[in-house]
């Protein structure tokens, strides 16, 4: 499904991925995990089309397509979607609005009719109670004054509306409490389909423990320096990084 | 996170979409401005002695007055005496009588404008007076208005007809001399609305006037009044457009509101004027003094207005609280795209006991436009226990765009309370970013954000309009993403 090819992507002419190769098949479940500052988040928004970075060298392509090519919006039509690190607020457009704006141009893109408010209503009730998201979270403004834990569970929401096809979340699970933990994995499970892949980045390898990746990469210092089953998690608990002979970034400089 | 600010430029080059011209035959007066110009246009309005009077006086007394040039705009100078002051589509009868006589190609004007002005396909419960260049051609539902004792007529038929409420009211909430435009304005004003509601009337419907400038080389200078007797309420909204010309065009404005014991004003503008082309090439200046003086006690003056169109606005809708316990209120979305440039704000002058009044100011900038909010509270020495709130809130859209806040606060009473609160955001990248991996295009994104940005305000507009402006703004803002 994913296929990346020796990417490079840098900011401000710093290079921050400096050369990764991952291939992602439909069905699976990869995790990643690494250092601070190692460009897990970068690889997670080179890959949503994010402008901030530029790819400089490398390849991706997405269902044989290179998405490279393809304008953000266009490459969440075609079925990615990034559960962001740290979700933006934008005040006074309400969530629901948000959200039915963006259903209906997935939609419009399959050549499907467009959702009314009524029927988008009940619907995204529906998902909300299902990430334990109270229903009033539709009527305030996108993310505003949300929790961090909130805005997390408004991240799981959107990818069950928007049901995608590669979902990239970026350490959806960081900032949770323990039963918040439980719903999120519980939404990501239900995102689990054999036509679905997806790609967590986390710090945690309790996440985990509810999600069950089929393989576990180490993204340092902009590579992946080694990959492995769900056992590379526990000794990574174990052990940390160090042993991998990785540079933190932040510890060099420092 | 830092972002890059990245470049803003134009993916969509969307037309005016009322630039149109609508062919038909008028009479035009050559441009000049003189007492005999004064006296001509009097004439062919058929005015009596006293106005013309009125006219000359503040003729004389703007020929004495300085242009304005303390506002955060610049424009280049405008000579008076190559304007014409008087431009009306040929008719045959001097007054008219009913729809009907109302030459079909103005009808198809306003029905192209969506504003429909036949009996059957009128805007339910609006009322409309549609002003064409310097006359108004049509008044819509004159006669259920008539029996609810609703006064809405064209301001050359209140001359006529009502005289006596004329002559008390015009001039009494913006004197002639008040500033440059005003009296440019009372010297040689040709038309506009005029409304009363009487006593305890709660008008039946909304009223609504709709401006349209359609001769070249020619200013529109209208004129409205609208007087609220004790209890009584009337809400009403203008609208505006003007064909795409190379050459600027003047719009000088005066409205007026008077309201008395117990009354409210809800007053509402959609101004969408010709905002020039993307270099910044003609377009209207549109130079406005609006004011309502909140006289009675209990009485309340509610200004609300989407400015998206014109090059340059200069406009301060204000209210005078002179009645004890009376409210002003001023809800603004200014937008200014690609050379627009807004100097816009209101005045709030607190004269009464208790007297309260809020602002909520929005201001949207895009490409290179200029947006200025310039805001006055004043607490006279008998305003006892005054309030104000003021909220201004900007929006950037790229970074070749500005915007400034001039507050300024004088009060000769300690008892009042004033608050004031001021925001700058951006439409950030990330913004942007999260709607567009939502799949969200980037120019719906724009204008979704820009829309909640603007809640606030549209919520105040009649239901009618509240859309409309929606709509407005995503046009305006069309070529402003890229
Ligand atoms: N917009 C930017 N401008 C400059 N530097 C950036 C920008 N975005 C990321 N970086 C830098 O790129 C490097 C990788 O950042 P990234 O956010 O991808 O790390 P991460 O692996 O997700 O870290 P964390 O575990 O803390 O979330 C960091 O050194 C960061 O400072
Ligand atoms: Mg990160």
């Amino acid at each position: 499904m994913l296929n990346i090819k020796n990417l490079h992507a840098s900011v401000g002419g710093e290079e921050i991925l400096k050369g990764i190769n991952l291939e992602i098949k439909a069905g699976e479940i990869h995790a990643i995990m690494g250092p601070n500052g190692s460009g897990k988040s970068t690889l997670s928004q080179v890959l949503a089309g994010s402008e901030t970075f530029e790819v400089t060298e490398g390849e991706v392509t997405f269902n044989g397509e290179n998405l490279l090519d393809l304008e953000t919006e266009e490459r969440a039509r075609e079925g990615v979607f990034l559960a962001f690190q740290y979700p933006v607020e934008i005040p006074g457009v309400s969530n629901l609005q948000f959200l039915r704006t963006a259903v209906n141009s997935m939609r419009g893109h399959r050549g499907e009719p467009e959702m009314n408010a009524a029927e988008f209503m009940k619907h995204a009730r529906e998902v909300s109670m299902q990430v334990d998201l109270d229903p009033a979270f539709l009527k305030r403004g996108v993310n505003e004054g949300f929790s961090g834990g909130e805005k997390k569970r408004n991240e799981i929401l959107q990818a069950l509306l928007l049901q995608p096809k590669l979902a990239i979340l970026d350490e959806t699970d960081s900032g949770l409490d323990i039963d918040a933990l439980h719903v999120v994995s519980d939404g990501v499970n239900a995102l689990r389909a054999k036509d679905r892949a997806i790609l967590m980045v986390t710090h945690y390898q309790r996440l985990l423990n509810h999600i069950v990746p089929d393989y576990v990469h180490v993204l340092a210092d902009g590579k992946i320096v080694k990959s492995g089953g769900r056992e590379l998690a526990y000794e990574l608990e174990e052990r940390g990084y160090g042993w991998l002979n990785v540079k933190d970034k932040e510890a060099t400089a420092s | 996170m830092a972002t890059t600010d990245k470049e803003v430029n134009e993916l969509v080059k969307q037309e005016y979409e009322h630039g149109f011209v609508t062919d038909i035959e008028s009479d035009t007066f050559e441009p000049g401005l003189n007492e005999d110009v004064i006296a001509r246009l009097s004439g062919i309005k058929k005015e009596p002695e006293w106005m013309l009077e009125w006219r000359l006086k503040a003729y004389r007394r703007w020929l004495e007055m300085d242009e304005p040039n303390w506002a955060q705009v610049g424009y280049p100078k405008i000579d008076y005496n190559s304007i014409s002051y008087y431009s009306a589509p040929k008719r045959k009868e001097d007054m008219l009588q009913s729809l009907d006589e109302v030459d079909p190609e103005l009808l198809k004007t306003y029905e192209k404008l969506g504003i429909p002005l036949h009996e059957r396909e009128q805007m339910a419960g609006v009322a409309v007076d549609a002003v064409f260049d310097s006359v108004s051609i049509a008044t819509t539902f004159k006669e259920p208005l008539a029996k609810a004792g609703v006064i809405f007529c064209s301001m050359s038929e209140a001359i006529q007809d009502h005289p006596e409420l004329v002559k008390k009211y015009l001039g009494s909430v913006v004197p002639s001399g008040d500033n440059f435009f005003a009296g440019l304005n009372s010297a040689v004003f040709s038309d506009g609305t005029f409304v009363y509601i009487p006593k305890g009337v709660r008008c039946p419907m909304e009223l609504s006037t709709y401006f349209r400038i359609n001769a070249a080389n020619t200013g529109q200078f209208e004129r409205t009044l609208i007087i609220a007797e004790d209890s009584s309420y009337v809400s009403y909204l203008e609208g505006c457009t003007a064909p795409m010309r190379d050459e600027n065009q003047l719009h000088a404005a005066v409205v007026e509101l008077v309201a008395l014991d117990d009354a409210q004003i809800k007053y509402s503008t959609v101004q969408n004027w010709y905002p020039g082309d993307e270099n910044g090439k003609g377009g209207i200046f549109n130079f406005v003094t609006k004011r309502g003086a909140a006289i009675g006690k209990n009485s309340k003056i509610s200004w609300t207005q989407v400015e998206t169109g014109s090059a340059v606005t200069w406009k301060y809708p204000s209210v005078i609280l002179r009645g004890d316990n009376s409210v002003g209120e001023f809800y603004s979305v200014a937008l200014t795209n690609n050379y627009q440039q807004a100097d816009t704000g209101t005045k709030m002058i607190h004269l009464g006991r208790n007297t309260s009044s809020t602002i909520i100011s929005k201001g949207i900038s895009a490409s290179n436009g200029s947006n200025a909010y310039r805001g006055l509270v004043k607490f006279g020495p008998g305003a006892e226990g005054a309030r104000n709130f003021t909220q201004c809130d900007s929006l950037l859209i790229g970074d070749r765009c500005g915007a400034h806040t001039f507050p300024y606060i004088e009060s000769k009473n300690k008892s009042g309370i004033i608050e004031h609160e001021a925001t700058t955001s951006k439409v950030s990248d990330e913004q942007m970013f999260l709607c567009r991996q939502r799949g969200i295009n980037p120019e719906q994104a724009v204008s979704m954000i820009v829309n909640g940005f603007c809640k606030e305000v549209f919520k105040e507009l009649p239901m009618e309009f509240a859309v409309e402006a929606g709509k407005l703004l995503e046009v305006s803002l069309e070529g402003s993403v890229g």
